[in-house]
């Protein structure tokens, strides 16, 4: 059965896919299987300057889910070219670099210095970040300067460019209607749930930094929904994510329109997530009668 | 290297209050776990594996003794575990204890609570490397004291608790100049007593294991970092640590 699928940019082997932020730079999860094996992989986010994050405790476990503030704590886009890509490029599995920050000229810098990298096949922009010159506001809660950030980071790169939307927002399919205005390659969603949890011994918010985004199975539905709203209106690619943790879980993400998946809060439960689920998605696929990933793509949708 | 392994709960037991211990069977895991390593233990109906400290091996019988104390849902799941049932584990996780002294040097143990479980595995280690151990083990009060008698059949112990309801009275700081000469100390416990120990001790070398709440427990999410001294930057507490020399990380 064919689980490749082609995207812009990317040659995928398989659909399954680590979400940034919960496979750091793939060292880690090379210790328990290959990752020649995996579909494609998406870098932790990176930053212009080296990031130490927020304070902890940055995590706290929901009811099918989990709360975290890491703070994009990351080296910096230098050491990650210098040191995390040339340890990827030893697989034949294409890089995706997320890339993140808190100007629109941050965001430039560190698109232009991926740009210089032949190793990596597409860029992920993350713009769930406040913009530190508009007050604070999210780039990735109002349309006019998610529009604008994805065109700074077009025209400051050749590879294609994935807008990770947050979930944060009133009316999604505008976010992606904007993005894809803006000259966006294609779509990744979603982002985790702004969330909070209260610590009872001590009565205040459990996290250093208060809030948290939720991700897991808790945001399954959401995700599913707005990929489905999405798919409709506009006509560009989508890796989708949010509380994938099975096969199953990969075909409803298809079925809604997504092309390509990712799979975050899953490996750390089980480190093995992404490989278990590609083990499965043939038989899944087959038992619900799709001879290939590509047929199952938006079949949802009537 | 860690791995994900399936472990049976050959035995369990009552240590003292709210306190359990449980003995694990797996081969790989037992043979190779160092003290001061952890297990990331999956529990039904969580999100998220919990790190519990490795406290003794048995590799005769392939088996890993772990101690732990009941504080919410994934312990109490924990603990409801019955006899042959078997919990999920990525293990041996994380760096140990060096065993660092010459035999015959001097090493003080100081352990707070439910910090101790680890330092009984350095202990016995310590023992068979011929190195001389006098340990000192604080508890809040004389019901949550355990395993007084394993750690005085290895070198003298002394017990401490807040209340004074059983051995010596307050915190294990207040008895550390009744030691006398050691080489090194090793410690584990709540984080106001390991500022307190590091600032008392700064002069002589020690090591100490640091608990944060963690994500994936393998080192790619960053949730369980600690600050890095002299060098800057950070140390994740499940990859780079638990234990740490206490030069090399900034107690907050
Ligand atoms: C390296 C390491 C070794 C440990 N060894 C032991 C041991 O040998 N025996 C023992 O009793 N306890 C040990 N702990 C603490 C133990 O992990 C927590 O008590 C346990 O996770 C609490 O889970 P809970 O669901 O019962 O409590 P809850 O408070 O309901 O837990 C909620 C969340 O917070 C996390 N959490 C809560 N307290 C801690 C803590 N102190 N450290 C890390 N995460 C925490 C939990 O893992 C969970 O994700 C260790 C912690 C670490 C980091
Ligand atoms: C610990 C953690 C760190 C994350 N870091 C990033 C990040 O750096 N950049 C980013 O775009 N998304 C980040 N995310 C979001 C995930 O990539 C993903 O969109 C989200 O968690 C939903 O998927 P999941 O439910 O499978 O985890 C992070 C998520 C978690 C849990």
């Amino acid at each position: 059965m064919s689980l490749a699928v082609e995207l812009p940019g990317l040659s995928l082997k398989n659909p399954i896919m680590p979400a940034s932020g919960c496979f750091g730079f793939g060292r880690e999860y090379s210790e328990f299987y290959d990752l020649n094996r995996l579909g494609a992989i998406i870098m932790k986010a990176a930053t212009k300057q080296a990031r130490f994050g927020n304070q902890t405790p940055r995590v706290a476990e929901t009811a099918a889910g989990m709360l975290n503030a890491i703070g994009l704590q990351n080296p910096g886009v230098d050491k990650i070219i210098e040191n995390e890509v040339p340890f990827l490029a030893n697989y034949a599995t294409p890089i995706i670099a997320n890339i993140a920050g808190s100007t629109l000229e941050e965001y430039k810098e560190v698109a232009s210095a991926f740009n210089a990298v032949k190793e990596v096949a597409a860029l992920e922009l993350n713009i769930s970040c406040p913009n530190v010159k508009e007050g604070g506001i999210q780039f990735g809660t109002d349309p006019e300067m998610a529009a604008k950030v994805t065109s700074v980071v077009k025209e400051s790169s050749n590879l294609p460019v994935y807008v990770k939307l947050s979930p944060n927002v009133v009316d999604i399919v505008a976010m992606a209607k904007a993005v894809e205005q803006a000259g966006a390659d294609g779509l990744s969603m979603i982002n985790t749930v702004t969330g909070m949890q209260i610590h009872l011994p001590s009565k205040q918010p459990l996290l250093a930094n208060q809030t948290g985004g939720l991700s897991g199975p808790a945001i399954k539905p959401i995700a599913i929904r707005m990929i489905y709203e999405v798919k409709q209106c506009v006509s560009l690619p989508i890796i989708g994510m949010g509380g994938i943790t099975t096969a199953i879980d990969v075909l409803e993400f298809l079925l809604a329109g997504a092309s390509a998946v990712a799979v975050g809060t899953a490996n750390f439960q089980n480190p093995f997530a992404c490989t278990e689920i590609i083990e499965e998605l043939p038989n899944t696929l087959q038992t619900y009668g799709f001879a290939s990933v590509k047929d199952a793509i938006g079949e949802g949708i009537k | 290297m860690m791995r994900k392994e399936n472990m049976i709960i050959k035995h369990t037991r009552i240590i003292a209050l709210d306190t359990i211990e449980m003995v694990l069977e797996n081969e790989y895991i037992s043979q190779n776990a160092v003290p001061g390593q952890f297990l990331h233990l999956l529990l039904t109906g969580h999100m998220l594996r919990r790190p519990i400290s490795i406290a003794q091996v048995n590799k005769q019988e392939n088996t890993v003794t772990i101690l732990f104390k009941v504080v919410g849902e994934g312990t109490r799941t924990l603990a409801s575990n019955s006899i042959g049932s078997t919990i999920n584990a990525l293990g041996p996780s994380g760096n140990g204890f060096p065993l660092e002294p010459n035999a015959h040097s001097t090493a003080l143990i100081i352990g707070g609570g439910i910090g101790i479980p680890p330092l009984y595995y350095l202990a016995n280690e310590l023992t068979k490397k011929k190195i001389n151990i006098v340990s000192v083990l604080g508890f809040q009060s004389k019901d949550y004291v355990f395993y007084e008698n394993k750690f005085k059949q290895l070198g003298r112990s002394i017990i401490v608790t807040n209340d004074g309801s059983y051995g010596e009275k307050g915190f294990v700081t207040n008895v550390l100049d009744q030691i006398g000469a050691f080489d090194c100390f090793y410690s584990c416990g709540p984080l106001p007593m390991l500022k307190a120990i590091t600032t008392q001790l700064k002069d002589i070398p020690g090591y100490i294991s640091l608990e944060e709440r963690m994500g994936c427990g393998v080192g790619a999410c960053f949730a369980c970092v600690i600050p890095a001294v002299p060098s800057g930057g950070y140390k994740k507490i499940c990859h780079d640590g638990p234990v740490f020399h206490t030069k090399e990380v900034q107690l907050s």
